[in-house]
């Protein structure tokens, strides 16, 4: 039976720039009543080029900032952080790995703290537990007990964002929102992360909204799909209906834009300049 | 005659645990009219490669090559003036970060003039006419007031346009092109890559393309160098490089393609049984 983790109601973000001595203020539309549901275990991917909103609504579902209008339920439940704040309970149950895996690990922290502290901060567990907890976790993503006293610095690319997974995981959360998780990593690290994200969907029954601008890896990992452009959701299917049939011109766009590595397409081209 | 010759080039970095050798007795020779590809991962030694022929590479680098020639003149044995006039002028170079790589302090018409006055001696005049119909041939609107733009008032996309202005400002016969769409959106790659390809095209230029992109290799190049670790994998022109890759690490390259996925699980690189194939000239092992 399917469980819906995720719906989000007609979804609007504004954002509000203050006017200066001579500038009015302005009210810019981030996101402009964007609806969608995710059931358990399933992947959403939203696709779409920088300026398109797919952060800020990255940032409405893991519950860092509020929606201006909407609504939003996790497990059913509604919130409104706005109104209500956010509980350590609903923190628990949203996580987010984001894009820069050198950005978002602290360098003077070490890799059992940055692992340790979601626990220290939601849970009271004992540090001896926390410990334990993140020993595990450190194995499950590919690193070893070795690591756990290691900076930051003395990773690779590949290896901090399996961190940032971990960490993201140490509150066992329900949905998981990963914001272009692997659009700074090498090709092959990049399967790596792939894989490790599918095992961990499959052992955990972990609900993922991946968010990326490479349609080569949204088609691998998604089940749904949503395009999204200006602040508009303008493409919303499952996998397959988006790939064989889209039907916005922006998405037509897209697909046309993204560099085909297969030999037809590659004959195609050489033929085409030997002609011209 | 070739219009860039490299053999057995070696660039070394002084570290404090001894020399890093970061690329590794690499032959390269590309003609004129030729669009080359380089792909390799971070590490590869693709870029540094690249930076010891124009030479950029810090002191701390050690450049040793049996041949490097541009166009029949020894680069090794110019002076680093006479260097100067070659490298900007007849080998120009674009780079990743199109926003990080133009001065904040100046406008895109000054950078782009900068390059006349220094290599053409062009008068004031003949600089901005020309600055103009470089924009416009980039495909920059309103060429004439973006003159006055500053690097942070334009967007990714025509930043790189602009270096793309300041590298072809000279009729280069040699354009060196690094990771120039890795920071920008697909339509935007598209575009960018339609342009240099086009570009290259219609002046008769060499294109030497470093990427890390597959698809990007697939639309652009007529040859495709493997790097890796700062050797040379596999050499061979595009169509055989995808058809029938010859050494272990281009096929683990192409089979983590996510789109080449077989099942549910993507293959990696260190599935592979890793050895450098036999025909990979170059790589001394």
């Amino acid at each position: 039976m399917s469980v819906t983790v995720l719906e989000g109601k007609n979804i609007v973000r504004d954002y509000h720039v203050g006017g200066g001595l001579f500038r009015p203020a302005r009210t810019v539309h981030a996101v402009k009543g964007v609806s969608f549901t995710v059931q358990k275990g399933k992947t959403l991917a939203i696709v779409g080029e920088s300026g398109c909103g797919k952060s800020t609504l990255a940032r409405i579902i893991t519950l860092i900032d509020p929606a201006t209008s909407g609504e939003l339920f996790i497990d059913g439940n509604k919130v409104d952080i706005a109104k209500d704040g956010l509980t350590k309970e609903m923190r628990r149950k949203v996580q987010i790995v984001f894009q820069n895996p050198y950005g978002s690990l602290n360098p003077r922290q070490k890799i059992g703290d940055v692992l340790g502290e979601p626990l220290l901060i939601n849970t009271d567990k004992p540090a001896e537990e926390r410990r334990d907890l993140a020993m595990k976790m450190l194995k499950k993503v590919g690193l070893g007990p070795e690591h756990y006293n290691r900076y930051p610095h003395m990773f690779s690319g590949g290896q901090r964002q399996r961190i940032a997974i971990a960490r993201a995981l140490m509150l066992n959360p329900s949905l998981l929102v990963l914001d272009e998780p692997v659009s700074a990593l090498d090709l092959s690290v990049q399967a790596q992360v792939l894989n490790l994200l599918a095992d961990l969907q499959d052992e955990f029954q972990l609900t993922y909204v991946f968010i990326s601008h490479d349609l080569s890896v949204v088609r691998y990992i998604a089940d749904d799909v949503m395009v999204m452009y200006f602040g508009e959701a303008v493409e919303y299917g499952s996998r397959d209906e988006v790939f064989a049939d889209p039907r916005h011109n922006y998405t037509r766009t897209l697909f046309a834009a993204t560099p085909r590595a297969d030999v037809a397409s590659i004959k195609a081209r050489l033929a085409k300049k030997k002609a011209a | 005659m070739p219009l860039l010759e490299i053999r057995n080039l070696t660039v070394s970095f002084d570290t404090a645990a001894g020399p890093f050798m970061a690329v590794q007795g690499i032959d390269l020779s590309i003609e004129p009219r030729e669009v080359l590809a380089i792909v390799g991962e971070s590490g590869s030694g693709k870029s540094v490669a690249m930076l010891a022929v124009m030479g950029l590479l810090p002191d701390t680098a050690t450049v040793k090559a049996d041949r490097m020639a541009f166009d029949g003149v020894d680069l090794l044995g110019l002076s680093p003036s006479e260097r100067r006039k070659i490298v900007g002028k007849d080998i120009s170079m674009i780079f990743q970060e199109p926003i990080a790589s133009l001065n904040p302090c100046f406008t895109a018409g000054f950078q782009i003039e900068e390059v006349l006055r220094f290599h053409m001696g062009m008068d004031r005049a003949q600089r901005r006419a020309r600055a103009i119909e470089l924009m416009t041939l980039v495909g920059i609107a309103d060429p004439e007031d973006r003159l006055s733009s500053f690097p942070h008032q334009m967007s990714g996309g025509q930043c790189q346009r602009v270096m793309i202005a300041i590298a072809i400002a000279c009729n280069p016969k040699l354009l060196i092109a690094d990771e120039p769409t890795t920071a920008l959106d697909v339509t935007i790659q598209k575009q960018i890559l339609d342009l240099l390809v086009s570009l290259q095209a219609k002046y008769g230029m060499g294109l030497i393309m470093i990427t890390h992109n597959m698809g990007v290799v697939a639309e652009t190049a007529d040859r495709v160098i493997v790097q890796y670790k700062g050797r040379k994998m596999e050499e061979a022109d595009v169509l055989s490089l995808f058809e029938a890759p010859q050494s272990n690490y281009t096929r683990a390259l192409l089979s983590a393609l996510p789109e080449n996925a077989v099942g549910d699980r993507l293959p990696t690189v260190s599935d592979m049984l890793f050895e450098p194939a036999p025909s990979a000239t170059g790589a001394a092992s």
